[in-house]
């Protein structure tokens, strides 16, 4: 017997820990089937029923799925929710990127500049939505003030349907925007500087570095960004419930807002559980999206 | 133009974008600031101005005669303690079982966990709800704290971390007598503090900031977590912006306080997050 074998023979033996794993596994292994197993299927069940929480649950088939493909309102919400990704996070990740690239380039006050990036994202969306309602109010806020410097005539912002949707992802995107810069940052400090160097030596300009340098050996990170932001948008919902309710009308109702509206304010708990798989539908495909973009990413690189 | 003058241009750039971004950011925050010290009718000014007369304290003082105000930074700090003291622990301890001992089904079983981690909210909340209702918790803090004291992310990321500590140093702590759980605690443990302290600043930061949750299982406004509460303010006294940006300053500080004093600890569980293997 070589000397490997023995070895792997020991260990086997040196690591039969079954008893003690599954002792210290046993907190979290029952929350995580208590909370997280249980409910996906249970609401994969629900939503196959009729549920109000007064009566009785009633099996009614695939009739919530049918419903939801003749609802409108499904329709609509969905259409919101895709616009709201479209307005966020093309410019959102444009922007981070550009701000994670000035940064990563400057010497002085970086932890200043990070810092203020950044505060957005730890901010409560309670307290941006307030500060932001204030911002956007028509007739005191800053926002048209601002505006009127480069005249730009006034807006009703949240309270018109042809600019509530706006408003909402100007926000959103005001938010993030930290989050995604320091995502790039942790990528722009994966790139060796030698590339960067070796094209200085070759005459290269700054613009050209960017675009040939800089975004190709960060593509993973830009594309892993992108499908984690979309992923998130499609679940908007904090300041849509804060900041418009959904309106006026339904301009700003997204997705999840109207899940919220059917399982807590109708009690249409199957209804609910069925738009809950369309969600989950959708953020499944584009994580099956990312996973295929990175498996070609491996074969490239 | 010579490479000097293209360069000082160039990283003036820098600046000037960087500042106005910044300003973006910051002015928000300096409205909410200076407006929690003005007067009601300096508030409604237009052109605004940034300052006001002279400083108002008493907005911050009406504050907690107008709302329970300190029941809901009370429960607030309530659940997110437990929240980050559970979670941890059974992160912790769940991502070490994952990867450093050896038994049957440890990779099936953490890839479940792995999963789940891409599974949205709201497609367990409403399941999880009537969980909660069925065992008579809703409307108490417990259907915030129960739910949270797991989380796949945590156990995936405490695990990360325990892959990097060397098998020699696990295995010379068995042959020196010590059983899985000693070792764990003895040995291992004490290095992940870095990780753990990641963890928990992301896991403090999650739960105060939380407001769909408490939205879905509090309706009894005594029970109201900090952004609940915040919320209901807000669509009571929405004509008294004053004392609202009063208390949206408070309810800030315990998280930038955390953020000031471990900027590098945020930036790091952000970085972190970014980076999957």
């Amino acid at each position: 017997m070589s000397g490997k074998a023995v070895k792997i023979n020991f260990k086997k033996k040196l690591n039969r820990d079954d008893g003690w794993a599954w002792l210290m596994l046993a907190p979290n292994v029952i929350g995580f089937l208590m909370f997280m197993l249980v409910p996906m299927a249970a609401t994969f069940v629900l939503s196959f029923m009729q549920y109000d929480m007064l009566t009785p649950a009633r099996f009614v088939g695939s009739d919530n799925y049918k419903t939801l493909i003749h609802d409108p309102i499904v329709w609509e919400v969905t259409w919101n929710t895709i616009v709201y990704t479209i307005l966020t996070v093309p410019i959102g990740l444009c922007l981070s990127l550009l701000l994670a690239v000035a940064l990563d380039n400057i010497r002085h006050f970086k932890r200043f500049f990070r810092g203020a990036y950044f505060l957005p994202s730890i901010t409560s969306m309670v307290v941006v939505a307030i500060v932001w309602q204030w911002i956007y109010n028509p007739e005191y806020g800053i926002f048209n003030w601002v505006l009127s410097w480069f005249g730009i005539p006034a807006q009703k912002w949240l309270t018109s349907s042809a600019t509530s949707l706006l408003s909402l992802a100007i926000v959103g995107i005001w938010k993030k925007l930290g989050y995604d810069m320091i995502i790039f940052l942790g990528g722009l400090q994966g790139i060796s500087t030698s590339y960067y160097e070796a094209a200085q030596l070759d005459g290269a300009s700054k613009v050209q570095i960017f675009l040939r340098i800089t975004v190709p050996l960060l593509r993973p990170t830009i594309m892993f960004a992108f499908i984690m932001a979309m992923i998130s948008s499609f679940q908007v919902f904090d300041q849509v419930s804060l900041m418009t309710k959904g309106g006026p009308g339904r301009s700003s109702s997204v997705l999840v807002h109207y899940l919220y509206q059917n399982a807590f304010q109708y009690f249409k708990m199957g209804y609910a559980c069925a738009i809950a798989y369309l969600l989950f539908a959708i953020v499944l495909i584009l994580t099956a999206i990312n996973m295929r973009q990175e498996k070609r990413m491996r074969e490239i690189y | 133009m010579s490479s000097k003058v293209k360069k000082i241009i160039f990283n003036s750039l820098l600046y000037f974008i960087l500042i106005l971004g910044a300003i973006t950011m910051l002015v928000p925050f300096l409205w909410m600031l200076s407006s929690s010290f003005k007067s009601l009718t300096e508030v409604f000014q237009y052109p605004p101005k940034l300052f006001g007369e002279k400083l108002i304290w008493e907005n911050y003082t009406q504050i907690s005669s107008r709302f329970d105000y300190f029941a809901y930074f009370m429960n607030s700090i309530k659940v997110s303690v437990w929240v980050v003291v559970t979670q941890v622990f059974t992160s912790a301890t769940a991502g070490y079982v994952f990867a450093k001992l050896n038994f049957k089904g440890r990779d099936r079983i953490f890839l479940m966990y792995l999963a789940t981690m891409m599974v949205p909210f709201h497609v367990t909340v409403i399941t999880n709800f009537l969980q909660m209702s069925m065992y008579g918790l809703v409307n108490t803090l417990w259907s915030l704290m129960l739910p949270a004291s797991v989380s796949a992310f945590g156990t995936f990321m405490m695990r990360q971390f325990f892959i990097t500590v060397p098998n020699e140093l696990v295995e010379s702590a068995k042959i020196d007598g010590c059983n899985p759980f000693t070792t764990f605690i003895r040995i291992c443990l004490p290095l992940a503090k870095p990780t753990i302290a990641t963890l928990s600043i992301f896991c403090f930061m999650n739960t105060w900031n939380d407001y769909f949750t408490p939205l879905v299982y509090l309706n009894d406004s005594r029970k109201y977590t900090l952004p609940l509460g915040l919320a209901a303010m807000k669509g009571l006294y929405s004509t008294n912006w004053p004392v609202l940006m009063a208390a949206s300053c408070i309810a800030v500080l315990p998280v930038l306080i955390a953020f000031l004093l471990a900027q590098d600890v945020f930036v790091k569980g952000v970085m972190m997050s970014g980076m999957k293997e």
